[in-house]
């Protein structure tokens, strides 16, 4: 085990010096930020001196180079636009990002395994047709289009939910929470469905898959000739053998959550940190933009961990760090 | 034998309600086991043996249904029961075993769960005491150190460590009756011989009466009491294993038996049933087996009813052997 999680560690330390080599590329290519940073008017005197103050004067892999030996000792850059370290403006986002991603993610999990369920026992069912049926529609629909028609229904016809913001925070262990008041949880819940809508279809539709595969296995009859009752069967047999491919998924979608809320946040206005690599992407904000992807491939990582253990925790025949199991 | 046998099927009907139309998988079957008789129910792939089997035990899943038919098992017409009632008898009082071992225990759950859930579904015990319900029941199959073994996963054992176990789950709460569809088919000829004997063992021991369905006679013949022979989905013939081994009276248990290589027949080429067994979609009347049958006439197009040749013996044929 331990070794594994070294393995894991140099492997994924290699993903991240690569990444941010790519991201330092492609940031080059798109254009020199000093155009945007300097006042049109400033003289040539000042464009130097601004040039060679944000370290532009340097050439591609210089500038490379110093950003490494500043990561290493866990600095990332100040932003140019706010002249702040870019990983502290960051981590001022993130927590919103977190949890709007947290809660789409419970949602699509407390609703989409029952559901897929549901339509895995009765495949041939009015409710079970029903619910495939909308899942097409959540796999289907835009999340922006999804987004403007809630805010229109519940913001702007009928009043009930505000439609930007993230509303009254509470703070937990320092960090500011929504959900944990009413008015926050007005704020989170259409932005939150909103992310969820994809998820939940997609959860639905592989618990249904591995149910109707799971139900025709010779361990569900055996199961039921037990006399187990139908909650046995379903609840232990068959849901711990179909979680599996579940708990990777969810794995796999939390990081793309968390990563991908952009649209979402952009039509909500939540105030995380998908707003903020747009913004810095328009103003050629390098720093920014490179902590921000360092970041979410970091939390990528620690999340694939996090699933690979679980994994072998659900599955007995999956051993971590490849030692064979005993026979 | 006094009293009623422990388990009666009488003219079972069991029919699948396809889209292509109805699949009649058990078409009037009828036969008996008696407490701790061992009954060989025979036939080929398709021949409704296993579905037969599903029947009594009540996992026929839709679109198959019993459509006529009683199955009184110890006075009980099981084929009234309700679903609370049918899991109260299920794995209690009757209990099954499948075929391949492989498949049939969970593979995400230890082995003591999976015991001891079975016992837990029948009595209000606590986990300890159907821990060593599960134990006792390890070592009656011939499971050495079962504790070590209790807290093992499926992937852990052998084949045929596997069906002990799956043999062990069946006797744990002490059935009348198991019901075991080829549980010896995927393995290896010696872990087979040994099943086979702990098998007969535990149920002499116990008296617990089996219902063994099996394609191959050469098993039948050293296991069972009486063997019943069934042919696309009906019965063909029944009778005392040793009888129907020596004398087969239906043109098709025959064919079976000569099917086997024996030593006798050393260099001889196999006997063999030509054709092969009917679409069960579009069956019609009469005898499913007049096309394959040398002995079959133009009476065989209507179907023959079941006659009683000799006591204990019983037989569907218009023309049986001589």
């Amino acid at each position: 085990m331990l070794a594994y999680a070294i393995r894991r560690l140099g492997q994924s330390l290699f993903v991240l010096v690569l990444m941010s080599f790519l991201v330092f590329i492609g940031v080059f290519a798109i254009g020199d930020p000093i155009e945007l940073l300097v006042n049109p008017q400033a003289d040539e005197v000042e464009r130097i001196r601004a040039t060679a103050a944000l370290g532009l004067d340097k050439t591609f892999l210089e500038q490379y180079w110093v950003f490494l030996k500043g990561a290493a000792s866990g600095d990332l850059g100040k932003s140019f636009v706010y002249n702040v370290p870019a990983l502290s403006l960051i981590l001022q986002k993130l927590p919103a990002t977190i949890e709007l991603a947290f809660v789409a993610m419970v949602m699509a999990i407390f609703l989409g395994i029952p559901l897929g369920l549901v339509a895995g026992l009765k495949p041939d069912s009015l409710v079970g047709r029903g619910i495939m049926a909308g899942s097409i529609l959540g796999f289907s629909l835009p999340t922006f289009w999804v987004g403007l028609v809630l805010i229109m229904v519940f913001s702007v016809n009928l009043g009930w939910l505000p439609s930007n913001g993230r509303g009254e925070t509470t703070l937990v262990a320092g960090i500011p929470v929504s959900f944990l008041t009413l008015d926050g949880l007005a704020h989170i819940a259409m932005p939150a469905v909103n992310l969820a809508l994809f998820k939940l279809s997609l959860l639905i539709r592989l618990t249904r898959a591995g149910t109707r595969e799971a139900v025709l296995q010779d361990y569900v009859k055996f199961a039921r000739a037990k006399g187990l009752t139908q909650g046995r069967v379903i609840g232990v047999h068959v849901l711990k053998n179909i979680l599996i491919p579940i708990v990777t998924v969810i794995g796999l979608e939390l990081g793309s959550v968390i990563a991908f809320a952009i649209v979402t946040e952009s039509i909500f206005a939540w105030p995380g940190t998908g707003k903020l690599l747009i913004d810095s992407i328009n103003q050629l904000d390098r720093p920014v933009i490179v902590a921000y992807l360092l970041v979410i491939v970091t939390l990528f990582i620690v999340i694939n961990f996090v699933v690979d253990v679980l994994y072998s925790m659900l599955d007995p025949r999956v051993r971590l760090g490849g030692a064979a199991a005993a026979h | 034998m006094s009293g009623p046998p422990l388990l009666q099927v009488d003219g079972l009907r069991m029919h699948f309600f396809t889209k292509a139309g109805v699949v009649k998988a058990v078409d009037d079957v009828s036969f008996s086991v008696g407490r701790g008789e061992i009954l060989g129910l025979v036939g080929e792939s398709g021949s409704g043996k296993s579905m037969t089997g599903y029947s009594i035990i009540g996992l026929v899943d839709p679109p198959g249904r019993i459509v006529e038919g009683r199955i009184v098992f110890d006075g009980t017409d099981l084929t009234r029961l309700d679903a609370a009632a049918w899991r109260g008898v299920r794995g209690s009082r009757i209990a099954m075993i499948f075929q391949d071992p492989m498949m049939t225990l969970n593979p995400v759950l230890r082995i003591d769960t999976q015991i001891v859930e079975a016992v837990q579904a029948h009595a209000d015990v606590s986990r300890e005491s159907a821990l060593a319900r599960a134990r006792e029941a390890l070592v009656r199959v011939g499971i050495a150190s079962p504790d070590e073994r209790l807290r093992a996963y499926p992937h852990q054992f052998s084949g045929g460590m596997r069906q002990r176990v799956a043999i062990a789950i069946a006797l744990v709460n002490g059935p009348d009756l198991i019901i075991a569809d080829e549980p010896t088919t995927a393995l290896d000829v010696t872990i087979q011989g040994q099943i086979l004997f702990e098998m007969q063992k535990v149920c002499r021991e116990s008296g617990t009466a089996l219902i063994w369905i099996t394609h191959d006679l050469s098993v039948v013949a050293g296991l069972a009491d009486e063997v019943c022979v069934m042919y696309a989905g009906r019965f063909v013939e029944s009778g005392p294993v040793a009888d129907i081994l020596d004398r087969p009276l239906h043109p098709y248990s025959r064919g079976l038996i000569d099917s086997v290589p024996s030593r006798n027949a050393r260099g001889r080429p196999l006997r063999q049933i030509p054709g092969m067994t009917p679409s069960l979609l579009s069956l019609g009347p009469g005898c499913p087996f007049r096309d394959r049958c040398t002995s079959a006439t133009a009476r065989c197009a209507e179907s023959p009813s079941v006659t009683e040749p000799s006591p204990g013996r019983r037989l569907r044929c218009f023309h049986p052997n001589a």
